[in-house]
């Protein structure tokens, strides 16, 4: 009989490398599981024991998950595009064409990565509402909305930012209109404006600023946030189930007092 | 959830059981998008364009190098030498590891400032640690009376060039 899959994968988890790296081995039980999660830099974020229900599709429509995943995507084909890209006035747009026509799945990268910023944008809010209208935002989980919040503005802004950088008409006008929206804060807004660009006019400093907040701010400030977001949710007691929640067995206790 | 687990079927013979089946076809369409990934990515890092200065050199017109000359054309990185036997082409890059050599006129030889090597003016080595004298390229005078020289093109030395 031929091995199976499952336990050539078992064989592996029992190897010395392998235990060197994960020291969980293989074996199913309760406690090899929980140190599986524990022991993992990437999973000690997340609970070691999740309600079932809470794995299905209408609990969540997966939609947090969906967002990091397009995150990813954006940090793999980002990086990939930088190859070929120079933040400079007489290159960029050249650099967005040769992408386009001349690189290589060059135009399959980029368009890649202008969806999947789409598909971000979209699936944050589709993420906030679901969050809302379930009631999830709720204490003891108020902070991690407050997080998310921000995690919002930070996805906006790299939206906003990314918008400069093929340094075309479309781009040159709308970070014009943009930031002299900045410009409209009341006594501040000038100087925000010529922060933001560093100069008055849209031009070299402001297409490097765009670049840096980018490519490594923003980027940096959302990985951050994101760690903070996922470790929340085990530290806030996990994914919302409205019949487990403390408040909810309370009233219910409460309610069987009274009768 | 153990308790939930069902048991696949023993597998009898050559025949494997639906999950084996689903398994299979899973890690195979992995292997397979992941080889395609591996050819992108070899593509993409590839640049089809370079933005390189080209191979060629105008080295200008050949009355201007007077007779027993060694001139240096920093820019290319490339010797034009007007010997009594004809005008020739040495690379000017050290065959050690790529650092610019330069003529001494006192010396009469090619030295290299990095590690030492020294070399005669028609690019043989007079001492290490270059392993290899310097390349001869193919020089040719152009239909406007320019002299030519292709640094991409090495030949046998020796071949020189008559105006």
């Amino acid at each position: 009989m031929a091995k199976t899959a499952t336990e050539y994968f078992d064989n592996l988890r029992e190897s010395r490398i392998w235990r060197s790296i994960f020291r969980s081995g293989s074996g199913s039980s309760t406690l090899h599981r929980s140190l599986a999660i524990q022991q993992n830099i990437f999973l000690h974020l997340f609970s070691t024991k999740v309600r079932r229900r809470m794995l299905n599709l209408s609990a969540t429509w997966y939609l947090g998950t969906l967002t990091f995943g397009t995150f990813l995507i954006l940090v793999v084909t980002g990086i990939l595009l930088m190859l070929y890209y120079h933040p400079s006035v007489p290159q960029a747009y050249a650099d967005t064409k040769d992408l386009q026509f001349v690189v290589s799945s060059g135009l399959f990268l980029r368009n890649l990565h202008r969806w999947s910023a789409h598909a971000m944008v979209f699936l944050v809010f589709a993420h906030m509402f679901k969050v809302f209208y379930r009631g999830a935002y709720r204490p003891p989980r108020e902070f991690n909305w407050v997080i998310g919040v921000i995690l919002l503005l930070v996805t906006l802004l790299l939206s906003y930012t990314g918008y400069l950088l093929p340094w075309d008409q479309l781009a040159f006008w709308a970070i014009t209109v943009g930031s002299n929206i900045a410009s409209a804060v009341p006594l501040l807004g000038n100087k925000i404006h010529f922060m933001l660009l560093g100069g008055n006019l849209v031009n070299a400093n402001a297409l490097l600023r765009f670049y840096v907040l980018h490519c490594m701010i923003l980027p940096l400030a959302a990985m951050f946030l994101i760690g903070i977001h996922f470790w929340r949710i085990r530290k806030d007691g996990g994914l919302y189930a409205h019949q487990s929640e403390p408040a909810t067995v309370r009233a219910k206790a409460m309610a069987k007092q009274a009768q | 959830m153990p308790e939930e687990k069902h048991e696949p079927k023993p597998a009898v013979g050559n025949e494997f059981n639906r999950r084996d089946f689903f398994v299979k076809l899973g890690l195979g369409s992995l292997s397979i998008a992941a080889a395609g990934t591996a050819v992108f990515a070899y593509q993409f890092l590839s640049p089809n364009v370079l933005y390189e200065p080209s191979p060629i050199v105008n080295a200008g017109k050949p009355e201007s190098y007077p007779l027993d000359s060694v001139t240096l054309d920093v820019n290319s990185g490339i010797y034009v030498i007007h010997a009594k036997e004809g005008f020739f082409s040495v690379g000017a890059v050290c065959t050690h590891l790529g650092c610019l050599t330069a003529w001494k006129p006192e010396l009469g030889i090619i030295a290299c400032p990095c590690h030492g090597s020294k070399f005669q003016r028609d690019g043989t080595k007079i001492e290490g640690p270059a392993p290899k004298p310097l390349p001869w390229f193919r020089t040719w005078v152009s239909d406007e009376g320019d002299l030519m020289v292709d640094r991409s093109a090495p030949i046998r030395a020796l071949q020189f060039v008559r105006v």
